[in-house]
């Protein structure tokens, strides 16, 4: 996958979570996602389509989920719920959605992203369909470390 | 000045109350799609602006705005689109279906006052 592809969404990563809830995240080397390598417990999880097709996955453990979503809400969130679930959901819409208008231009199209899905289970790891190459990033923060994982083909 | 809040998401609706209420603003109220929109338009709830997302299940943004702007009605309603996307193609599809403005999100409490004029 060319790195191209991968830079929109490091960058809307870095801008979203300093306008939502200002917090500077740190993004490390992109890799390879080898499946089953890394565990989560709560993942955001949003389709792209057109052009581009795959996903992008923003991965968290609980503490830090829990952390975002009370900065988020400017109120405390203790337990995994609708509240936790519709937050990371609206964080990686707003990831894809600043990411796509970086890469429309790109593939010379305009892409469309699905409504999100939010996966939550202690140490699940995400997995995508057999050829679809996935490039994941990890980000580190003052409040925890997550991961990106973009899934994308292209033509 | 009255606020309709439309989002399908219970967070980001929350976080706009919070920027509106911070902001002197009281009188808002709130709909999860465009068709709960439309149903507190036709309700007679008064309000002169309607913050707006674009993908929302049910009706969405796009769906309400041209139902909204083919009612003289709601002439006098601003309507701005809050939504993720900024490519401007879809900046400019919204601009021609009758929305006054528009913001990406996310957005700073400062942008949305300056949008909002006050």
């Amino acid at each position: 996958m060319d790195v191209a592809y991968v830079n929109p969404f490091i960058q809307s990563t870095i801008n979203t979570f300093k306008t939502m809830i200002d917090l500077d995240v740190k993004p490390g080397k992109p890799a390879l996602s080898r499946e089953g390598e890394h565990t989560y417990d709560v993942s955001g999880i949003i389709g792209l389509s057109g052009k581009a097709q795959g996903s992008i996955a923003l991965s968290f453990p609980k503490s830090m989920a829990l952390k975002i979503v009370s900065k988020m809400l400017e109120q405390q969130v203790k337990v995994i719920g609708p509240e936790l679930t519709d937050g990371i959901g609206e964080l990686t819409n707003i990831v894809a959605g600043s990411a796509k208008a970086e890469l429309s231009p790109i593939v010379k199209d305009t892409l469309s992203i699905s409504l999100p899905n939010v996966v939550v289970g202690k140490n699940h790891s995400v997995t995508r369909p057999s050829g679809l190459p996935g490039i994941v990033v990890p980000f580190s923060s003052s409040i925890g470390d997550f991961a990106v994982e973009i899934a994308l083909k292209t033509g | 000045m009255r606020i309709l809040l439309v989002d399908d998401s219970s967070t980001m609706r929350r976080i706009q109350k919070n920027q509106l209420t911070a902001l002197g603003l009281k009188d808002i109220i709130e709909a999860e799609d465009g068709k709960q929109a439309q149903e507190k338009l036709k309700a007679g709830m008064p309000v002169d602006v309607v913050l707006l997302d674009w993908n929302m299940p049910e009706m969405d943004g796009m769906a309400f705005l041209k139902i909204v702007r083919a009612d003289a009605t709601y002439n006098d309603v601003k309507i701005i689109m809050c939504t993720s996307e900024s490519e401007k193609a879809k900046v400019l599809e919204c601009l021609k279906a009758g929305a006054n403005d528009y913001m990406v999100k996310p957005f700073t409490p400062e942008s949305l006052q300056k949008k909002l004029g006050i």
